[in-house]
């Protein structure tokens, strides 16, 4: 059945919500500046409720069931932090109110800086980037603000390997750096050699994701960032894998210079259907006077008798601030309150039970789908969608017949350095009896891909549509719809 | 709790991998650096929690507790019952972004009824998926100028008006680039005609306010002229609601709109998340960033919604892409679709008209007041600039003392604009609450 779109539900006449009349007098209206037409939908609310109710049983969501969607991180969002985030003190609070009105923002802001500091071993800690993207965008734009500073202006090469998600090169870009990438070697680490190579003075950093996008801790990890600093060079870390790393061990002891971290993703805010999310950013001690301002410090210590004074503090070379206001608050309420609920056992015990789920998977897996790096992952690893004795079988088949079986299939043709990719990071929220339930599928359809292929390239067939017509979608480019309200 | 293991199974799944503990999952990181010993506070029960964040959120003063005049890109709106009540379905909030239709078409479904009302609200042919909020939809639009010119005209002109968290915003994004940004330095009070001049063959975007930040609400058309005879695109940035009652930027000629979403049924969270707003003509969709859903059929011949030209976005075109942007704002996206489709054409209608004549209301009591005037004879919507007396700051505490929450002090990002307050009124404003401001403002100019 398809559900009808907001314009086609629209009745002309209808009003869903009323508001008080005018307490005070009219005034004149500029007539020439006023709209003659307002084409929006004319609903009432048992309608809308129905429209948008019914929509939503059309999704998977975590809530439902496994998602194991390689780095993305879709582990179980606890129904607290949606409570928290809806007290009024946080929710109903202008961001541009006067500090001492707002010290129970302040003073958890400061607290959930002061604790992604101690996670990461980082000096400072800027809570205001949007998404993990733009905590990328932030952190490559204060690598290059370092050079300028150091009027090493020729350092303009950033280097990404090959692994990395899209995201990377696309940073670097948009920061005006010249993207070289780097390969990995046949243990899917940096190739050291190549890298080498790499090693000059216009080099600006590297960005690194560890555990990599194939799901392995680079062994060279140490050495890796040693060549790139001796090289002059500072050293990204792309916190989109931080999950496996809680509590066993700290970016900044590696040498990372900077590293975002997803709220999102290994702090449980919710993804909400592509966002928001909320990407900090950690940094070492020579980046802290680069970090966007502004960030929230202690402007008068506690005494006997009072609280700290918590404020606005601007970094003396800040890059300037990446967006409106201070980042995603209501996010980081929810990422406060995850900590606090974990505490410092209960971290490490996330990234533990994420490679636990994982290893499992992958050892329950191996004899049916090829592992191109077998070794013990972290939080993720890597199989390919193709066999031999299967030849017309590809990595999209076997996501589209995932969903027969009732799971969210795992990211596939990611990374693009694996033949027919499928990226499964399980998380740690995932009982044993699931993840046995998610493996028998997986071996079962291996099973269908040789005995009966027609039905994996034909699946899905129990959802709530079947395969989209994508070229049709973008030759036609209907990307709207008018409202034509019914009499 | 969250964990699922019991001893017994965490033993199964370790012998089935091939190990004895879980430390032997770790080998591969650096000994001398393995499990540290993090300094952080221990677990505490959910009950625990729940006492710990009532207590920081009562250490805030609320929109509730204090009559809020404060507005400057974030405005205090009632949010109906039935837009978090759609929000909290965890069907749509603990979903991930939709790359597999098959089960994603409720949240695809969604966005395409997000750009249908986006477009229906400005004047536009296409609209993405999301930016993360105002500020960084400017800076997505510049960008987006450039690309199109292919770096050919690299002046953008930006009006002094643009909220100045937006402004800086732009500069964070574009420093380093070739890319001049002039007309910020013009004079305030002239509206958009101080940029004209500035217009030029060079000139690769315009960038004003609608209402700017001041409030005001010009005819753009003269402004759009200018810039397209130049060769130059207009971009316009927003307040949602306003468009509940004023002429669209679409009308007026503008090629890109972006906008600040919060009006549109999103708390204000202390500053987020909110909802860049990001819409465009059809000629130009492929220069757009950000998602996007069209419709088109399944092979069961339904009609069906999918993400597409998903080749402009970064995880197919990597370095080429125009924008980095993966994760944006779905949630309150959906938010603002819940909220306008359900006051609809006249419910908004009925709420710009209430801000309006609410914050005119104040305006003209305000302004009578001795000692006290208006900055700008300019048309306005449901904020304005009033003259003070005395320094803003010491105004606000004055007014926090009668549990007001008083409006944005001008004089921090404009210096000529010293003792000058930006002042902003809703449809939560009471007559009353207005007469009372204008009250408490009085005994200043007393002092």
């Amino acid at each position: 059945m398809t559900e009808p779109l907001l314009c086609e539900l629209s009745v002309k006449g209808r009003i869903g919500f009323r508001f008080p009349d005018s307490d005070v007098p009219s005034s004149p209206l500029p007539n020439e500046l006023l709209r003659e037409e307002l084409p929006l939908p004319e609903m009432y609310e048992p309608d809308v409720i129905r429209h948008f109710t019914r929509l939503s049983q059309l999704n998977h969501a975590i809530d439902i069931g496994f998602y194991p969607l390689g780095s993305c991180t879709m582990k179980y969002n606890p129904k607290i932090n949606e409570e928290v985030a809806r007290l009024p003190g946080f929710s109903a609070v202008h961001p541009l109110q006067p500090i001492e009105t707002v010290q129970g923002s302040l003073a958890l802001m400061y607290e959930l800086q002061e604790w992604l500091k101690e996670i990461g071993d980082f000096a400072g800690v800027t809570l205001q980037p949007a998404a993990g993207a733009q905590g990328e965008l932030t952190g490559v734009l204060m690598i290059r603000a370092y050079h300028e500073s150091r009027s090493d202006e020729k350092r303009t090469k950033i280097l990404i390997p090959d692994s990395a998600h899209g995201t990377n090169p696309a940073t670097s870009a948009m920061s005006g750096m010249q993207v070289v990438e780097l390969k990995s070697d046949d243990r899917g680490n940096v190739d050291l050699e190549a890298l080498r190579a790499k090693c000059d003075d216009t080099l600006a950093g590297l960005m690194l994701t560890n555990p990599n996008t194939l799901g392995l801790f680079d062994e060279n990890v140490e050495k890796v960032i040693q060549m790139v600093h001796e090289a002059g060079g500072l050293v990204y870390g792309d916190g989109a894998n931080l999950n496996a790393l809680l509590g066993i061990v700290r970016p900044g002891e590696l040498g990372f210079d900077v590293l975002h971290y997803n709220l999102h993703k290994t702090f449980s805010t919710p993804h909400g259907g592509g966002g928001p999310g909320s990407g900090p950013v950690g940094v070492s001690e020579r980046l802290v006077d680069f970090l966007p301002g502004p960030l929230v410090g202690i402007l008068e210590e506690a005494d006997e008798e009072n609280p700290p004074l918590y404020g606005f503090v601007y970094p003396p070379k800040s890059i300037g601030r990446v967006k409106a206001f201070h980042g995603h608050f209501s996010m980081m309420v929810r990422a406060y309150a995850y900590m606090r609920m974990h505490g410092k056992e209960g971290l490490r015990k996330i990234s533990d039970y994420a490679v636990l789920n994982a290893n499992y998977l992958r050892a329950r897996l191996k004899d049916h789908y090829f592992i191109p790096y077998d070794r013990i992952c972290m939080h993720e690893f890597v199989a390919e969608g193709r066999w031999a004795d299967a030849p017309d079988i590809h990595a999209l088949d076997i996501a589209k017949r995932l969903m027969d079986y009732g799971f969210h299939p795992p990211t596939n043709y990611f990374p693009l350095i694996v033949h027919e990719a499928l990226m499964i990071e399980p998380t740690e929220t995932e009982s044993k009896q699931t993840l046995d339930a998610f493996a028998d599928a997986m071996i079962k359809i291996a099973e269908e891909a040789r005995a009966e292929p027609e039905t994996l390239k034909t699946a899905p067939h129990n959802t709530p549509v079947g395969r989209v017509d994508e070229v049709r979608a973008a030759k036609e480019l209907v990307l709207c719809c008018r409202v034509a309200s019914l009499e | 709790m969250y964990f699922p293991h019991t001893p017994a199974e965490e033993e199964a799944m370790l012998r089935q991998i091939g190990v004895q503990s879980l430390e032997d999952l770790f080998q591969d990181v650096p000994a001398s650096h393995r499990f540290p010993d993090l300094n952080l506070p221990p677990a505490l029960t959910e009950m625990e929690v729940m006492e710990e964040m009532q207590e920081l959120a009562s250490a805030n003063d609320t929109t509730r507790d204090l009559i809020c005049f404060l507005g400057a890109g974030a405005y205090n709106h009632y949010i109906p019952a039935a837009v978090d009540s759609i929000l909290r379905r965890g069907e749509f909030y603990t979903a991930y972004t939709p790359y597999q239709p098959e089960i994603s078409q409720g949240t695809l479904q969604a966005i395409f009824d997000y750009q249908s009302i986006i477009t229906a609200l400005t004047g536009m042919d296409v609209s993405n998926a999301s930016h993360y909020d105002g500020a960084t939809a400017v800076a997505e639009a510049v960008s987006m100028a450039y690309a199109h010119f292919r770096g050919k005209r690299n002046k953008v002109v930006m009006s002094p008006a643009v909220h100045p968290h937006y402004r800086q915003t732009v500069h964070t994004y574009h420093h380093g680039s070739d890319i001049a940004i002039v007309g910020e330095d013009t004079d305030l009070q002239a509206g958009t005609q101080a940029l004209f001049p500035l217009i030029d063959s060079q000139t690769a975007l315009v960038v004003v306010q609608y209402p700017d930040f001041f409030g005001r609400v010009f005819n753009l058309s003269p402004l759009a002229e200018t810039a397209h005879a130049a060769g130059a695109l207009l971009a316009v940035s927003v307040n949602p609601i306003a468009l509940g009652l004023f002429k669209t930027p679409g009308e007026f000629g503008a090629d890109i709109v972006t906008g600040e979403g919060q009006p549109l049924g999103i708390p204000l969270a202390f500053g987020g998340p909110y909802l860049g707003i990001f819409a465009t003509r059809k000629e130009y969709v492929r220069k757009m960033a950000g998602r996007l859903v069209g419709e088109s059929v399944d092979n069961r011949g339904q009609r069906a919604y999918v993400l597409t030209l998903t080749a402009r976005e970064q995880h197919i075109r990597r370095e080429k892409a125009t924008s980095n942007i993966c994760t944006n704002q779905g949630l309150m996206a959906l938010a603002a679709t819940v909220y306008t489709s359900l006051l609809g054409k006249h419910g908004l209608r009925q709420l710009s008209e209430l801000c309006y004549h609410k914050a005119h209301y104040a305006a003209k009591q305000l302004a009578s007041i001795p000692g006290y005037d208006l900055w700008s004879k300019a048309p306005f919507f449901h904020e304005f600039v009033l003259r003070c007396p005395a320094p803003v700051s010491e105004i606000n505490e004055h007014l926090l003392e009668y549990d007001i929450l008083g409006g944005y002090d001008l004089g921090q990002d404009y210096p000529e604009l010293k003792n000058h307050m930006l002042i902003a009124v809703t449809e939560l404003n009471t007559k009353d609450e207005i007469d009372y401001l204008a009250a408490a403002l009085s005994e200043v100019s007393n002092d």
